[in-house]
């Protein structure tokens, strides 16, 4: 008798909930989504510029810096999104930076241990994902009002986000700076051994100009316009 | 003259901006003006020359391995390298505080210009960026010094000189896509082309 209250009161306990959302739904994928293209951190919003560009002279380094800042970004929104009701709000800086150091000293121990010469390859720029303005941004912007599991899918958008961007440039860097992808040679293996090396790819100034012309196609193409 | 060769590499060589892409959140965001552009700058300099030198005696006497020998010789085998990051970032965070609280109690004038600007600048990537880059090259307190006030004056300069152009472009046709940040990047290639004729300088 009493079981069957109890399973009558749990149905309409149930009912009076919302129902569950879908693990991946429509909403959920838009925010993944949302910052491939039209909220792109790089293009759209100009966050993390500063370690978007040193990296990118080949593409294995750009690689690398591509996953530990989406590990960041993904692991500092869930933790910060899990104690968002803890933190009081004027000190909220302070621990956003305590959580992002500890994450990116984890990233900069493991690239240490296991791959040494590429940690020796990107120098300061591990330690420098820190002050990255993606991972601070989408702290303040949504991980402080947001559910954890919603946060870490933004995380991982803008993340990609990031991530597209900086291959892409360095995309361009390797393949006319040192003529190859990925560290293949890809003109010698066609066979065009005397292809003219551009210097300037090699250069910070080669970064500028293709981040530059990347945004420009970019805009042109979702009709972005600054004002 | 050591000295002021370093400050020199940092202010025209190896400019924070063009050379290593550090502070250019801010370098891009707040060159609109050259008002507001001069006022940053000022806090830039102002912060690195006080925080590298700071930085410099936390590494040499808490986190280098064994930095702590002067506690007591047991403390000798202790390496807290895996600390620098945090410990370097909270030192900055925390400088950028102090600084803006005497500014205020000194120059209310000089607060009323710089004060929105100075809790931006905890997380400008030129300040952790120097503080590594003196750690990775080894210098000495009086070069670290001299290290901070060159990269901060480089930030200066450049971040100024682009204020300046933009200012000047406000006025212009642009392309639609390329407008704001696509134009900018291109400037600041040009800008980075120029600077590239200093290369090779040395007193």
């Amino acid at each position: 008798m009493s079981a069957e209250a109890n399973v009558i009161e749990e149905i309409e306990v149930e009912e009076v909930k919302a129902p569950a959302e879908a693990l991946l739904s429509k909403r959920r994928r838009k925010v993944v989504t949302d910052p491939l293209v039209s909220e792109n951190p790089i293009t759209v919003q100009v966050l993390g510029i500063c370690s978007a560009l040193a990296v990118t002279v080949k593409m294995e380094p750009t690689l690398v810096m591509a996953i530990s800042v989406t590990f960041v970004v993904v692991f500092s929104n869930l933790s910060i999104s899990l104690i968002r009701n803890l933190i009081p709000n004027r000190v909220r800086i302070i621990v956003q930076l305590a959580v992002i150091a500890m994450l990116v000293t984890l990233v900069s121990e493991a690239l240490k241990a296991y791959y040494y010469d590429m940690f020796k390859m990107l120098s300061v720029f591990v330690g420098l994902i820190i002050t990255n303005c993606i991972v601070m941004g989408r702290l303040e912007a949504y991980a402080m009002g947001n559910k954890p599991y919603d946060s870490m899918l933004d995380g991982l958008g803008s993340g990609f986000g990031y991530a597209w961007i900086i291959l892409t440039v360095s995309f361009f860097r390797e393949l006319l700076g040192s003529g190859s992808v990925f560290g293949f040679k890809v003109f010698e293996a066609i066979g065009w051994d005397s292809f003219p090396k551009l210097g300037l790819m090699v250069d910070p100034v080669g970064a500028f100009v293709v981040l530059g012309i990347i945004i420009w196609v970019q805009r042109t193409k979702t009709g972005y316009v600054e004002h | 003259m050591e000295l002021f060769n370093i400050a020199l590499r940092g202010i025209f060589i190896d400019n924070m901006i063009f050379a290593y892409f550090l502070g250019m959140c801010s370098f891009l965001a707040v060159s609109k003006k050259v008002s507001t552009a001069f006022g940053l700058g000022i806090a830039v300099v102002f912060v690195l020359t006080i925080t590298v030198p700071v930085n410099w005696l936390l590494q040499e006497f808490v986190l280098k391995e064994g930095a702590l020998a002067w506690l007591d010789a047991s403390f000798a085998s202790v390496d807290l390298t895996f600390l620098q990051f945090i410990m370097f970032i909270a030192v900055i965070a925390s400088m950028v505080q102090l600084v803006e609280m005497v500014i205020e109690k000194v120059s209310p004038a000089l607060y009323g210009s710089l004060g929105i600007f100075l809790p931006l600048i905890a997380v400008n990537c030129a300040i952790l960026g120097s503080s590594l880059f003196m750690v990775q090259r080894d210098y000495t307190i009086m070069e670290a010094t001299s290290f901070g006030f060159g990269s901060g004056v480089g930030f200066f300069l450049a971040i100024v000189a682009l204020a300046a152009i933009r200012e000047k472009l406000k006025y212009s046709n642009v392309p639609g896509g390329l407008k704001g940040l696509g134009l900018t990047m291109l400037i600041t290639g040009l800008m980075g082309l120029a600077f590239k004729s200093f290369i090779g300088i040395a007193l």
